[in-house]
């Protein structure tokens, strides 16, 4: 699959490190993504990546991706100005089951850059928020300086039917919120777990805990869903650098129930 | 029942405890309230009590040479501020300060080890109720460890 020519539109810096990449194609649309797909971006001499998806999908007109630089093409990525060219490949993947989730309680676990992903499937589930029961954003970040999307959350916090809860590992005395991991604000959220749904996105580790504390407020295994990152490179289940056990992420994921993959989550040999 | 009692009786922490047990318990309890800004106690005193807190959030904090008080945890309505009692040498490990208005039922620690060394089945109820808070804290000190969200600076 050739990528199309796209160019960067606007940047906005959303985190230390984290830029969002508003992306419009020289070659008309690019196609719309469901929540939890991603596309592979190409800066043109650097190389290519798997970026989610992080705007809001009834937005057909803005291409939004959310990027931290951590290596060389993340780094180019989160470094390009306006005008500059990205190529694009995808959507890809298997997103958030969004379209399944009528009528549950929700409740979105992000930790981290993990907002980004996420993002999506909360627009989609405010648009449509009256199919739906109670709905819960729990986000937990290493210090309130690295919140992600803070301007947003401050709109957030208003919109009557979502409970917005955050949780930094550590912080000042200028910070009077929560201070803990993300799992110990579980407990606190509103949900009736016999019919609820978590999507859970973030480091690994964290969506381990993060999973444990969901099991132990009594949600379903089969009814928790996260998204996993491994190194990509064809993202159409081919080239196989993303198997992970008996799935390819790219393919059959990155989006997974719990009790699919949770066998195989903390081996050290997949 | 006497209020001490009913709160014992109300807090999430001794949710089922027998009700001779939840007397003698509340025989080691005050009650107790501290003005947003004040502290509980600070490191290195003597652990002489722990709170059940009723109303309003407590930050656990340790100071940091140049940096400031960083907070590692808060502690809200219906948790437990103080785990240092249990253990010699009872001396708190952390700073405590109220973030709001903090209502808190306070257990006199050497009330409370006395009666649980003369009923020791008290005191396996006790150690039983506590040991998942410092089991829980282990988990989260473990996690803020390994810094997972990735480093920023
Ligand atoms: C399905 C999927 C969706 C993704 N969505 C996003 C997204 O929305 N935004 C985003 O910024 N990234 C996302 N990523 C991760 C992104 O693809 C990687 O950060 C990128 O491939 C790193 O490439 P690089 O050349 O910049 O760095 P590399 O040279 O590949 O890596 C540099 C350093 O960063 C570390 N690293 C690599 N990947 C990650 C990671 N995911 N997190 C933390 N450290 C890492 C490596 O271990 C290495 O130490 C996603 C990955 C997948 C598989």
């Amino acid at each position: 699959m050739v990528p199309i020519v796209a160019r960067v539109r606007r940047r906005r810096r959303d985190g230390p490190g984290v830029w969002t990449l508003d992306l419009r194609s020289d070659e008309g649309a690019v196609r719309p993504a469901a929540p939890g797909q991603f596309n592979m971006l190409t800066v043109f001499g650097v190389g290519e990546v798997p970026i989610s998806v992080s705007g809001d999908p009834g937005d057909g007109d803005r291409l939004l991706h959310t990027v931290r630089a951590v290596g060389p093409v993340s780094a180019a990525l989160a470094d390009l100005r306006p005008g500059s060219a990205v190529g694009v490949r995808g959507p890809f993947g298997i997103g958030w089951p969004v379209g399944a989730m009528a009528g549950r309680d929700i409740l979105l676990v992000a930790g981290g850059l993990g907002l980004a992903p996420l993002r999506p499937a909360l627009y989609r589930l405010l648009a449509d928020r009256d199919r739906f029961g109670t709905l819960t954003l729990i986000y937990g970040a290493r210090s309130p300086d690295d919140i992600l999307f803070r301007r947003e959350f401050q709109s957030w916090r208003r919109k009557p039917g979502l409970d917005v809860q955050v949780t930094v590992d550590h912080a000042t005395d200028a910070w009077d919120a929560h201070v803990g991991v993300v799992t110990t604000l579980i407990p606190r959220a509103t949900f009736d777990p016999s019919r609820a749904t978590a999507l859970v996105c973030g480091p690994e580790v964290m969506m381990r805990f993060a999973v444990n504390g969901l099991r132990n407020a009594g949600v379903d295994e089969a009814a928790i869903f996260l998204s996993m990152e491994r190194n990509m490179k064809c993202a159409v289940g081919l080239c196989g650098h993303c198997q992970f056990g008996t799935v390819m992420i790219c393919r059959d994921g990155p989006v997974f129930s719990y009790d699919r993959i949770g066998a195989m989550l903390g081996r050290k040999e997949l | 029942m006497e209020g001490l009692e009913r709160f014992i009786g109300e807090h999430p922490f001794f949710a089922g405890l027998d009700a001779g047990y939840r007397q003698i318990v509340s025989g080691c309890t005050a009650n107790v309230r501290f003005e947003p800004g004040q502290y509980l106690f600070h490191e290195g005193e003597d652990a002489d009590r722990f709170f059940l807190l009723r109303h309003g959030r407590v930050a656990l904090e340790i100071e940091v040479p140049g940096r400031g008080a960083l907070t590692f945890q808060t502690v809200s309505e219906g948790e437990v501020v103080g785990v240092s009692w249990l253990i010699p040498p009872y001396r708190w490990a952390y700073d405590a300060r109220a973030l709001d208005l903090v209502r808190a039922i306070a257990m006199d620690a050497a009330c409370l080890r006395g009666k649980c060394d003369a009923d020791p089945t008290l005191g396996y109820d006790m150690m039983k109720r506590f040991l998942p808070i410092l089991v829980d804290r282990l988990q989260a000190t473990r996690m803020q460890i390994m810094d997972v969200y990735g480093a920023s600076d």
